[in-house]
């Protein structure tokens, strides 16, 4: 887009609930774009993404950072509401306390108010999107996923699911750049774990480099040794994303090329059934376990596909 | 100003977590501070009862900002249990780059991302003309007039020259590209970040080869003329003008460092071992003590948990959550090392090792001092703590080009082996922000304790069960605030310290729960 002509501004609340900042921290990872594309430049021609509310990078604090929050949340403009973390919903909430409109509140209470009038939602990471590491046996503090919180509080919205502990940069400014250039992702882009097919659509088994290495059975039986990390629990098979092809860190490495074992972190059962981590999986165990694991709708409608073990 | 008033700074942004600061303000001065961690997790126990090895992977998700000091300090804890004897030699030197890495890493984005707002006018690039591009994209982004995340913030006491305000705000854009290829460094050995996948106990899962060795030179080169001519020169440039915070910000003037990054691994207890961080303990007089790792007790007055579990080792906790009870302010809890608060982070490992001796720190130091005519009281400040970590992240990048050519190709990288059928196990290093310890138990071949103490626990602690405040709250205490409406001297406080509140409230062991979690998978 030539220079002079008028960006479009897109405000967009960064909501941060129980979480590691792990998502924040993929996020300044990109390549491209860059994060300098997402909050300085435009993410694409014409469009600028206006991060009013981030608290990790945000200048202000206190009472000037809930001035902007509050602004933005009246505003008539809409916003794009992304949360990374899950929602502590045990001991009424107060395991995750946050500062609210008049006194204090708690992160699940404030996450749903943001919701509500949000234009659209990004769950960032697998703890927003399923509950993940914060919601792990025997869930402590009672996280829920963004669309389980939504759902019980009868709050309809469009919610896309950026799985991933913490997801590839990509994965997150592609469905940003998507939203902003050719609208939200329609339903038969996203898969049934409410993720976009477009990065989480194929399973890693079949991507993986390693994959010669399994149909010739040369499995590795140690860390460090060479072969398909099957033996080693790899969770590739149950695994929908195509970090294979992508590789993290500016294209460096991933795991499994690493040597070690896909441990599953984009799909809702992460980390229940993902562990143990470098034990094999049997195949017949698998559904029960992501039975046995469900701690959301969405781990219940999680269908895998073991594939035929030779 | 003779009035009392509160000032309640919730959220304090711009730090790892949700952290909420509240101080007493009479004549203009600080004379209580509160310092809450606001968000509980328990991860502890979402560890019982899995498998030994899983711990050091899943327990990353402790802190996306520094996943690899749990992952190290929970492979150290597993190597002991395991009774390991050593790892193999690219295992210890893997894990030390892909954790230098995340030092530079961490202490850039600290300096630049986190605090630098505090003393840099970003709207100098306003009106700029000239050939930076990325002061230009700073200069459309504010004419833009949707200056998020960059205003609203304080306004005020910004010190700098418009040309020096600009050269820091290019200098913050250059900075979001070295902590990336600082992570591409941890990429190379630790497969991704954050949450690597490479440090396991036994050693690493990467296996070395003369072109990851070599990108990895490449990628430190570059890091090491951006610590040299931009991210040192910027620290020295900050405190240049603005002296007054070498007097400012001191805190408990104890410090304390397990010691970290390992140069040997066949001795078996961690504070004993030969390390690039050495371990000690240290007050105002620089003499330095051992670090005793039993000294070491958790107080809960303060924090929201029952008061009948105060006063415990870590490796006994028994803690029970009671976010209401009316004496608490925070989840964290209140550590003590011989019933005193004690601050860990770079200066806590900086001061350590100028009490030891060690040559390149005394030299670095008392350069630092001569610059700036100081004396070592000086150091105990917000701008020693800023300084600590530049000096620190310059000796941590001479030393891993070292590291990365003793890796040997075709050489084993792990000790991978099945876990005990039980076994104990004490991991400790140091994390950017400071000492960082794991505690293990397997029973069943599962596991049957964790335990965490981490670097934040220490210095955002609340008061203890004599009423003696922690870290931060000593250093905001006696503060002279000059305008309350743009409390900076309070977040430029806080801010020194690299709080890491993810990290800091994570505890829960409930008693009589074990049995029920630790059902076989």
């Amino acid at each position: 887009m030539a220079k002079g002509e008028k960006v479009k501004e897109h405000p967009a609340i960064w909501f941060q609930a129980s979480a590691c900042s792990g998502c924040v921290v993929a996020a300044l990872n990109g390549v491209a774009p860059t994060i300098r594309d997402l909050i300085v430049d435009q993410l694409a021609p014409g469009h600028h993404v206006s991060l009013r509310f981030q608290p990790t990078i945000m200048a202000g604090s206190g009472k000037l950072a809930l001035e902007v929050l509050a602004a933005t949340e009246e505003s008539k403009d809409g916003y794009l509401l992304i949360v990374d973390g899950a929602l502590p919903t045990g001991a009424n909430g107060l395991y995750g306390r946050a500062a609210g409109r008049i006194a204090e509140s708690t992160m699940y209470r404030r996450a749903l108010e943001l919701a509500e009038k949000a234009t659209a939602i990004v769950a960032m990471g697998t703890c927003a999107a399923y509950g993940g590491m914060h919601a792990a046996r025997p869930n402590p503090t009672g996280c829920i996923s963004v669309s389980e919180a939504l759902a019980k509080a009868g709050i309809v919205r469009p919610v896309v699911n950026v799985a991933g502990c913490p997801p590839h940069p990509d994965w997150f400014t592609g469905v940003v750049g998507q939203a902003l250039l050719f609208g939200w992702p329609t339903a038969d882009q996203v898969d049934a774990a409410g993720r976009p097919k477009r990065f989480f659509g194929r399973l890693l088994h079949d991507l993986c480099p390693r994959r010669g290495e399994f149909e010739a059975h040369k499995f590795a039986k140690a860390i460090g040794e060479p072969g398909c990390l099957y033996e080693l629990g790899c969770k590739g098979p149950w695994t929908h994303a195509d970090c294979p092809e992508r590789e993290f860190n500016s294209g460096t490495n991933w795991c499994v090329k690493a040597g070690s074992p896909c441990h599953g972190c984009v799909e809702p059962f992460f980390p229940d059934v993902a562990s143990p981590i470098y034990r094999k999986i049997s195949l017949p165990e698998l559904p029960k376990l992501a039975r046995d694991g469900a701690a959301g709708p969405l781990r219940a409608i999680m269908r895998p596909q073991p594939v035929e073990e030779k | 100003m003779a009035e009392t008033r509160t000032i309640s700074i919730d959220p304090v942004n711009r730090i790892e977590g949700h952290l909420k600061v509240e101080v007493v303000v009479d004549g203009g001065e600080v004379k209580e501070a509160r310092c809450s961690g606001q968000l509980f997790r328990g991860f502890e126990l979402m560890l019982l009862g899995r498998d030994p090895r899983d711990a050091a992977l899943l327990v990353q998700r402790v802190c996306g900002v520094c996943p690899i000091a749990h992952a190290t300090a929970s492979a150290l804890s597993l190597d002991d249990a395991f009774g390991l004897e050593g790892i193999p030699e690219n295992g210890r030197l893997m894990r030390n780059l892909i954790f230098g890495s995340n030092f530079i890493q961490s202490h850039v984005l600290h300096f630049y991302h986190l605090a630098a707002l505090d003393y840099v006018d970003v709207t100098a690039a306003a009106d700029y003309r000239g050939a930076d591009n990325r002061l230009a994209s700073l200069k459309a982004f504010l004419q833009g007039g949707e200056a998020a995340p960059y205003l609203p913030r304080y306004e005020g006491d910004y010190r700098l020259s418009k040309a020096a305000n600009r050269q820091a705000a290019s200098h913050y854009v250059e900075a979001l590209e070295a902590r990336r290829i600082a992570h591409e460094m941890c990429a190379i050995f630790g497969g991704k970040m954050p949450h690597q996948v490479g440090i396991v106990v036994g050693g690493c899962t990467e296996t070395p080869t003369a072109d990851k060795i070599a990108a990895f030179l490449s990628k430190l080169e570059w890091l090491r003329r951006f610590v040299d001519n931009v991210y040192l020169p910027d620290v020295l440039g900050v405190a240049e003008a603005y002296p007054d915070y070498f007097a400012i910000g001191a805190g408990p003037k104890r410090w304390f460092s397990y010691g970290g990054l390992d140069l040997e691994t066949k001795t078996r207890d961690p504070l004993k071992r030969k390390r690039f961080f050495p371990s000690g303990i240290v007050a105002a007089d620089l003499k330095l003590g051992p670090m005793e790792a039993e000294q070491i007790v958790e107080y809960v007055k303060h924090s929201w948990y029952d008061n009948a579990t105060s006063g415990r080792k870590p490796s006994e906790a028994d803690t029970a959550p009671a976010p209401e009870k009316p004496s608490g302010y925070s989840w964290i809890k209140a550590p003590r090392y011989a019933g005193e608060p004690y601050e860990v982070g770079p200066l806590a490992r900086t001061l350590v090792a100028y009490a030891a001796g060690e040559k390149t720190v005394k030299r670095e130091v008392n350069a630092l001092l001569r610059k700036f005519k100081a004396q070592p009281e000086a150091l105990f400040s917000v701008l020693g703590r800023h300084a600590a970590r530049a000096l620190e992240a310059r000796r941590l990048v001479e030393a891993m080009a070292g590291w990365a050519l003793e890796l040997k190709p075709g050489e084993p990288v792990c000790d991978w082996r099945e876990a005990p059928e039980s076994g104990a196990g004490m991991g400790v290093t140091e994390a950017p922000r400071g000492g960082v310890g794991h505690w293990c138990e397997i029973a069943n071949h599962k596991l049957s304790r964790y335990q965490l103490v981490v670097p934040t626990t220490w210095n955002a602690s609340p008061k203890d069960d004599d009423g003696k405040p922690g870290p931060i709250e000593q250093a905001l205490i006696g503060t002279k605030v000059k305008d309350a409406e743009n409390p900076f001297e309070l977040v430029r406080i806080v801010r020194s310290f690299d709080p890491c509140l993810a990290c800091s409230v994570h505890m829960l062991t409930p008693k009589g729960r074990e049995i029920a979690v630790c059902r076989a998978t």
